[in-house]
């Protein structure tokens, strides 16, 4: 049998399916206890994008770069939520102040504590493997 | 040849003209903000900008490419496009940017990185954009045997409209219970659908070398045409997950992108390789529009696949990572490669044949030539100042995030400057294809 354009094609599109399948399933497989309230954090995820926080900050380095990567920012004020919404509230620099109704920041810091929990993002925190790859550090 | 005038391709082409137009200038009004932390704060705001401008030029690209494909199919297909069926397409996109437009100036938000409408919005991309995959496949289904560029706009058109439904999967709360699978996803997302507009766009390259050339059905069936059009594909389909190295997701889809992103290595070689034959056909053409721009692009191809390929590398990555190398990446690759190839056809498709040509216009040749300096030099402002944050970023005495900031400030100003002077010749060509698009009879 020839192999045809259209051969080469559909076996690529199919490995990518299940490639996408493997991803889309991993929530499924790796729902354990966590330390946040799972409801308020997918409803924080959505205040952050309705007051578009990403186009000045990041999550794991991913988003605007004229403010900080705030993923860990929870724990670098040791869960002290006053300061938070004192900083969402006040803005600063080209920050706007965001008159957030309460349980908008609730459920922010929710959302801010589900990525805190999901790892560490300063860079200085991985390792780097002899084939060039990078991993993060477990947490102590 | 059949009449250019009924091009269904010609009003998208002009359509995304004009976003480029609202991109370029949201564009430095958003540098300015870096400079200026108070300028235009309480009415516009960098939170307005940024997606003002990240739009409207992915906007242009989008529609650009939609544009070249339909004019390439006008031109190449036996069978008939239907006409009807790409102005509801058309109608259906103004729908869309109105209300995109209208929700930015609003601060209706709601939606994620370069899409961050009001989600309402898509439903009507979504739409036109099944109508284009239809008429597509109405105008070629028949048409013997496809030349590389026809498989590279299918496969574009139906990544697209895949990736774009994907985009939008974190609707549903299952996807954002998982932070990281749901940051994965989103990633994938962004990373893929460039893929899928370069399937598009680099298709049109293919097809105007082909046209420039004069030797129809030949390059475009090439057994190597093929085999690059199958390791783009693999790429966009599997390379994505080196955005998304410092996130800590299974490590298989890391390291599938770090594999995947390697096999580029043979893109960036053959480049080098084909330098001699390229110069060869740069004397002969060089005078014509539509093969400066291809020249261009084959230029930024270079410069941007070295550093992108270097930023695949793991260790390399850590430094470049949630920096400006990154925004570096996003523009020189989106300016330089995607709008060089769209200047190309706007000019191949937009404009009459004898106008095609360089010589009369001093203007046009001088703005071409500065449009590649200045595009350097900003290529080169984000890179340093990406390049010092990230040795800042893993300075175990690093100071505060503000004064690093302060620090880059220079670098921001030179950003403003060469984003202004671009902008301005941008502009020069934006206004000489519509002024010439409208006289045509
Ligand atoms: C227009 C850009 C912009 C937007 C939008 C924005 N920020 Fe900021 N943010 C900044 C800047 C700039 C800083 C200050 C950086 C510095 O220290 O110089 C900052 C600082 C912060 C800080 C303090 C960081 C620290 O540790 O010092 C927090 C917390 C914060 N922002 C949260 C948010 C949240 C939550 C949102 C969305 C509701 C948001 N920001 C939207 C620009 C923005
Ligand atoms: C054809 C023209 C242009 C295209 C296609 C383009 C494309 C883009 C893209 C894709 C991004 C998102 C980058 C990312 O998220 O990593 C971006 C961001 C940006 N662009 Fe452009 N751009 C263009 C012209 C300009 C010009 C002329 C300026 C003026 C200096 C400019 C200034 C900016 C700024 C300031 C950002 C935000 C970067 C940040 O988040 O810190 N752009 N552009």
């Amino acid at each position: 049998m020839k192999i045809k354009v259209r051969h080469i094609f559909s076996l690529l599109c199919l490995a990518f399916l299940m490639f996408s399948l493997s991803i889309y399933v991993y929530p499924l497989k790796k729902l354990k206890a966590q330390e946040f309230n799972k409801v308020s954090a997918v409803e924080g995820r959505l205040v952050w994008q309705k007051y578009n926080c990403q186009c000045c900050h990041q999550l794991y380095g991913l988003g605007g770069y004229l403010g900080p990567d705030l993923t860990n920012e929870y724990s670098k004020f040791q869960g002290n939520e006053d300061i938070l919404k004192a900083l969402f509230k006040g803005g600063m620099k080209q920050m706007p102040a965001f008159n957030l109704s309460k349980t908008e920041e609730n459920f922010l810091i929710e959302f801010l504590k589900q990525t805190d929990a999901s790892g560490n993002a300063n860079p200085r925190n991985y390792s780097i493997h002899k084939n060039g790859m990078i991993e993060q550090n477990e947490r102590k | 040849m059949k009449e250019n005038r009924k091009n269904p391709g010609k009003q998208f082409l002009i359509t995304a003209l004009i976003l480029l137009f609202c991109g370029l200038l949201a564009g430095v009004l958003s540098s300015l903000t870096y400079v200026l932390p108070d300028f235009l704060k309480e009415s516009l705001g960098l939170s307005k900008l940024r997606p003002l401008h990240v739009s409207s030029v992915m906007f242009w690209i989008i529609l650009g490419a939609t544009g070249s494909v339909y004019s390439g199919l006008w031109m190449l297909s036996k069978k008939p496009i239907s006409i009807l069926i790409s102005k509801i397409q058309l109608i259906l996109w103004i729908i869309a940017l109105v209300g995109v437009f209208y929700s930015y100036f609003t601060e209706d938000f709601g939606g994620r990185e370069y899409w961050e409408f009001n989600p309402i919005w898509a439903l009507p991309i979504l739409v036109s954009w099944i109508l284009f995959l239809v008429n597509f496949v109405l105008a070629v289904r028949k048409t013997g045997k496809w030349p590389v560029y026809v498989w590279m706009w299918l496969t574009g058109i139906i990544f697209f409209l895949f990736i774009f439904i994907e985009n939008y999967l974190w609707i549903f709360p299952y996807f954002r219970e998982h932070f990281v699978t749901d940051m994965t996803i989103q990633w994938k997302v962004n990373g893929s659908i460039v893929g899928a507009l370069n399937q598009m766009l680099y298709g049109t390259a293919f097809y105007l070398m082909d046209r420039i050339n004069k030797n129809e059905s030949k390059i475009g069936y090439s057994k190597l045409a093929f085999g690059m059009y199958f390791l783009g594909l693999t790429n966009l389909m599997f390379n994505w997950g080196h955005h998304i190295y410092t996130l800590p997701t299974e490590s298989y889809i890391r390291y599938v992108a770090y594999f995947i992103s390697m096999t580029e290595w043979f893109f960036f070689v053959k480049i080098i390789y084909d330098w001699k034959k390229s110069l060869v056909e740069m004397k002969s053409n060089y005078s014509y529009f539509p093969y400066r721009f291809l020249m261009a692009t084959d230029f930024w191809v270079f410069i941007n696949m070295g550093q992108a390929l270097l930023m695949s590398i793991p260790v390399i990555n850590i430094y470049t990572h949630g920096t400006h190398v990154t925004v570096a990446h996003a523009m020189g690759t989106t300016i330089g490669i995607n709008s060089m190839i769209l200047f190309a056809a706007a000019f191949m498709f937009l404009i009459p044949k004898d106008e095609q040509t360089v010589q009369p216009n001093k203007l046009l040749n001088y703005s071409f030539w500065i449009v590649q300096l200045s595009l350097l030099v900003l290529f080169v402002s984000l890179d340093v100042s990406g390049i010092l944050k990230g040795i800042w970023q893993l300075d175990p005495d690093q100071c505060s995030f503000g004064e690093m900031m302060e620090s880059l400030r220079t670098w921001f100003i030179v950003l403003g400057i060469s984003g202004s002077i671009l902008m301005l010749c941008f502009f020069v060509f934006i206004i000489h294809l519509l002024k010439k698009a409208f006289s045509v009879k």
